[in-house]
């Protein structure tokens, strides 16, 4: 039975599904809703899938130089690390943000005493 | 000037904040006391302003307590001051005993000096098994990460001289800061003693520690102690 499915079909889906993907991350970022710098990896992995929807056998030979036999699972493989290196970049952004909010906040709280000591002087 | 400047974070601390400030005033004259108020949702800055002892920076958004006294690195920093001391906005600390860890940091002994409840054989200060066995598992990482025999690795009763205060002003630790920032300092090269002091128990409010925060805790000064000890030595030192 499974022969008879025509495998045509998702790969339309999936080409599709890749090119939307990527041209939703582009317009998010015309919008300036994501910063070019944190983008590059969404760019990158979007452009990746509209490659491998495309290229229908490459997913097979990249199965065959990781030494995987069933090639779905070298792609499940590359979407998680791809999942996970966005997160860890976001882990980086946080971390990094968190660290300025701490500073701004100490520097407000020195200017503002700073400000009340000028005025009590008046 | 006054050339030392004492520290008091307090978050919530309207119940205990005048008493602290009355108590340093009474004991040291010779100091200015800024309060760092991190954000409490109670009148600890009126309170803290009305005593006309001490000066009171408000921060607009809780940092916790390391983000806080980092604040009072910083204003001592900025203004000049020669010597910091660090004391507890909870009443637990002794103002009489300021001198204690203040002196020799004044004379040169040590970059650092704190106040340890564990230095004498017999401590005076009641502690739960649970604290006393964290406690015993920081000197135990401190001595073999920098080699410093600490015994009070969670105290926050400490003097530090100006290059001490420098320091600290552009690195503390966040959350949990005591023992991370004793390992901070001894890596880069700082000297750091202990003098023997006693605490009180706390007059208003509870440990900010219990319940499932002690694990959490544990965790995280031990993941920042060793990550603190991975990291380069900075230029200051």
């Amino acid at each position: 039975m499974l022969s008879n499915i025509n495998t045509d079909k998702i790969q339309y889906f999936a080409v599709a599904g890749s090119i939307i993907l990527l041209f939703f991350i582009i317009e998010l970022i015309r919008r300036k809703k994501i910063k070019e710098q944190y983008s590059l990896l969404w760019l990158f992995f979007g452009t990746g899938f509209i490659v491998l929807s495309i290229w229908r056998d490459g997913i097979e030979e990249i199965a065959v130089v990781m030494g995987i036999a069933y090639a779905p699972a070298a792609f499940l493989l590359i979407l998680v690390m791809a999942i996970f290196l966005i997160l860890i970049e976001f882990s980086i952004i946080i971390s990094k943000l968190s660290d300025n909010v701490k500073v701004l906040v100490q520097e407000i709280g020195l200017i503002k005493e700073k400000m009340k000591k000028i005025e009590d002087k008046k | 000037m006054n050339k030392t400047l004492i520290i008091v974070p307090a978050y919530n601390e309207a119940g205990n904040i005048e008493r602290s400030v009355a108590d340093i005033r009474e004991h040291k004259k010779d100091c200015d006391i800024l309060v760092i108020n991190d954000c409490s949702t109670d009148n600890t800055s009126e309170v803290a302003g009305e005593t006309k002892n001490c000066k009171v920076v408000d921060l607009p958004v809780n940092l916790g307590i390391g983000g806080a006294v980092q604040t009072g690195f910083k204003y001592a920093s900025e203004n000049g001051y020669e010597y910091c001391v660090q004391f507890d906005g909870d009443g637990q600390h002794n103002a009489a005993e300021i001198d204690k860890i203040l002196d020799p940091v004044m004379k040169g002994e040590a970059d650092v000096f704190i106040g340890s409840r564990f230095l004498k054989k017999e401590p005076n200060f009641r502690s739960t098994f649970a604290r006393r066995k964290g406690i015993f598992i920081f000197k135990i990482v401190n001595l073999i990460l920098t080699g410093q025999k600490i015994t009070d690795n969670t105290s926050g009763f400490r003097a530090y001289n100006k290059r001490a205060t420098e320091f600290l002003s552009h690195n503390y630790p966040e959350d949990f800061p005591e023992p991370e920032s004793v390992v901070l300092l001894g890596r880069n090269g700082f000297r750091i003693k202990e003098v023997s002091v006693n605490m009180k128990e706390r007059q208003n409010g509870s440990s900010s520690i219990y319940g499932l925060r002690i694990p959490y805790y544990m965790f995280k000064v031990l993941l920042s102690v060793i990550m603190t000890s991975l990291r380069k030595r900075k230029i200051y030192a």
